[in-house]
This record gives structure tokens, sequence and C-alpha cells, in this order.
């Protein structure tokens, strides 16, 4: 049995690794075996982070938090968590290649999941036009005309990043007024190759084997518009990933972990949350990483007070 | 690195087109993190295939030409070639248990 199992590998999931792994308390952090590094694997240069003046990539800053992590004894295992007990002393964690880990302290940091549009034809496209993720598929994108889905930060990052290969980049919004931040705005606006399409919905996605086009709707008016582009990229925002502690965990009237105040403290003792999954509001990878370090500190006192013989079977068995 | 023998535009037709068994090729690129993060998961369902399914990697910022023929606009794609023809599309890194179920009539 383990004294702590973390599930994520975030920024939230890496921070709470270290401080874990600098307390010895030899954290096992499930990592995902396809999505591990969290969010950051699919962004190019991350400007925000304190600590790199000159800016770094995600997938770099992750690979030297996993680094700093494992210098100190933190544990990964590449897979996913199927099922989850978490009610109890001892908490059980069921892997994908069917083992099952036990901790006495869980850390819960999935992160979040992209939203969908909700249209029939969005998943039988997506992969041949439809896209979430503008650093992965914009370069097959060249010379042809796309839309992006969205008024936010994502949104704007990734229409200004498709800017390197499409011709054309719509931006499609339901509101005459974007969320984004300004510096974000002043970019887009500025870009002769980024069209602005306001009080627009998707109401169809058009294409066979392949996209080559998307039906709007005026949100004002009900108009009817085509747009005959080549690819689609959705950035409306996430959902906390929250499957599967559904019924055991309370949920916020958002849908994040509900916790206790600053602390990380779930309704189930033992078990804590971090990063996006607990954050409807800000969501940056300093702050997740904030988060995570709150939630090591609460799991290593909830640990200091557990009985002596239950944390001695935790510490007697080696993984 | 992976273990996956690497196909150009030059040898698609006679590695993956005239193969006599099928075949199943990664499109993928340096910077796609999830190529990187499937391609292990890729060598190992290989490893325990070895007989029914052979598995190759094809670089598509090297090799434009084949990429653009199969219509690749999102990486990593798996496709599954037999007697030259695509039989299987599955796009996009996901974990092992989910892939070999989409690959699950090649690998009985």
């Amino acid at each position: 049995m383990r004294q702590i199992v973390i599930i994520g590998s975030g920024p939230a999931g890496y921070t709470a690794a270290i401080y874990a792994a600098r307390a010895n308390l030899k954290p096992l952090v499930i990592a995902s075996s396809v999505e591990f590094g969290g969010e950051l694997m699919k962004t190019t240069e991350v400007e925000n982070f304190p600590g790199f003046p000159d800016g770094i990539m995600g997938p770099d800053l992750m690979i030297k938090m996993q680094a700093q992590a494992e210098r100190f004894g933190a544990e990964i295992v590449y897979d996913d968590v199927v099922k989850l007990e978490l009610a109890g002393e001892v908490k059980k964690i069921h892997l994908g290649d069917g083992s099952v880990e036990e901790a006495l302290t869980v850390i819960y940091a999935t992160g979040s999941e992209y939203r969908k549009l909700g249209l029939e034809d969005e998943t039988r496209l997506s992969g041949y036009g439809v896209s979430w993720c503008a650093t992965c598929d914009g370069a097959f994108f060249k010379q042809k005309k796309v839309a992006v889905i969205g008024g936010g930060d994502s949104a704007l990052e990734e229409a200004t990043f498709l800017t390197r290969f499409a011709d054309v980049v719509y931006l499609v919004h339901r509101r005459d007024a974007l969320r984004a931040s300004a510096a974000m705005q002043d970019r887009a606006f500025a870009d002769p190759k980024i069209e602005m399409l306001w009080n627009q919905g998707v109401a169809h996605i058009y294409g066979d084997e392949k996209v080559t086009g998307i039906g709007l709707v005026s949100t004002v008016d009900g108009t009817e518009t085509t747009l005959d582009v080549q690819g689609m990229f959705v950035a409306i925002g996430a959902d906390p990933r929250t499957h599967l502690v559904h019924g055991q965990l309370d949920l916020t009237d958002v849908g994040t972990i509900a916790v206790d105040g600053r602390s990380s403290r779930t309704n189930l003792a033992g078990v804590f949350a971090a990063g996006d999954v607990v954050d409807p509001t800000y969501k940056q990878a300093i702050t997740a990483a904030g988060s995570g370090t709150v939630a090591a500190l609460d799991a290593e006192h909830y640990l200091a007070d557990l009985p002596a013989e239950l944390l001695a079977r935790a510490v007697a068995v080696p993984a | 690195m992976s273990s996956a023998k690497d196909v150009t535009d030059a040898s698609f037709e006679a590695d993956v087109l005239n193969s006599d068994k099928p075949i199943m090729v990664d499109f993928w690129a340096e910077w796609c993190g999830p190529c990187r993060a499937v391609s292990p998961i890729l060598d190992k369902i290989a490893e325990e295939n070895a007989e029914k399914l052979s598995i190759v990697k094809l670089n598509v910022d090297d090799n434009p030409v084949t990429a653009e023929k199969y219509g690749i606009t999102s990486i990593p794609a798996m496709y599954v070639f037999k007697n030259g023809e695509v039989v299987k599309r599955v796009i996009g890194a996901k974990p092992k248990p989910a892939l070999e179920a989409d690959l699950a009539e090649f690998l009985a």
C-alpha cells in the first residue's frame, strides 16, 4: 500500500508529486497512457510561467516538472485509472492493465477536457477537418480556409497560430464581444488573415469524407449562411474531468470538485483535489501548480494524524 | 526511440501497398506530442502481434506526398492497409486497450 497516489500529470499533479516526494511520501503518479503531461503537452511557447523569461515550450516544461518529481523519488505509471473506490481508510485505484493500487491518500488532479459543440457530424468528422488542437493539426491546413469557434483566450491563440498555415482564419463567435484578454484581442484584430464573424453559432458541419464547409446561424435574427472551410477548430472551453468520481465526491454547481475553503479537502477524508478539476475560474499552469502544492501539504498533514499502525502498513510494503 | 520501421514516399508502394499481410502506417511528426505518446504503445502492440500485423511509421513532414494522398489532417493517424487498400482508420492517441479494440479484427 502507498501513502499517496496522485492521479493526473499536469502542473497540479507533478507539483503535488514534487512536494510529496520531498516529504518522503514516495508518491505514485498515475500519469495516463496517452495524455500524460496534461494540457501543456498540446501547446507551444509558454510565456507566462515565472522563472522562464525567454519562454519555454509547454512539453519541455512538463518534462522538467516530471524530472523534478522523479529526482526526489516519485514513481510514474503510464496507465489510466478506470475505477476508484475512495470511501474508507484505504483507497483503491483500479488501472487499465487490471492491477489495483491501494493508498491512504489520493490527490485527484485530472484537469479538464475540451467541450464539444454537440453537433451530429462533429465526432464523425473529428480528425477529418474537425479538430480541438491547432498546434497538433494546423500544419495540414496550408493555404486552406479554416474556422475557429469560440471567443476566449484559447480561441484567439488557436486563430493566431493557424495564420501561419491557413490563408483565411474565420473566428466565429456567438456574441458581439470577446472574453479574451486585451493583448490577445489586439493581436488578432491586427492580423489581416483573421476575419471576425460576430453573433454566429454553428448549426451544421458539411462533408462526407472530410469537412467541406460549416453552416452558421445568426444568434440575432436566425439567418443561415454557409461558410466554405476545410477545417474547423473548436475552442469553446473545457469541462472538469470528473466522471471517475461521480457519486463519490461532491461537485459544485459548475461541475468542479467541491473543496473546503482554500484547502484541497474534498468531502471524503484522505481525498484531495487540485488543478483545473477544482478551478472554474483561473485555469492557469501556475495556479494549477499552486493548487497541487496545497493538496500535497494537506495530504501530508492528514497522514501525520493517522494511527501509526496504519501508516506502518503503507510504508512496509514497497511497490 | 520507436522500434517501428520508417517508410517514405519513395518506399511506400514496396513496403506498404505490396505488403502480403495487413500493415498499419502510423502517420506522425516530430512536433506532435500525442504522436510521441502513442508511439511506445504501438511498439508494444506490434511486438505482441508480430505475426499478424506489421506497424510502420511515416513522417508527414518528410513525406508530404503520401500524407496528402491519404488526406491526413490530424495526427497521429493510424491507417491499416490490406492488399494496397485502406481498410481501417484510427485517429488520435488512445490508451492501449482502446487501440486494441479498434484493431481487434487484425489482431485476432
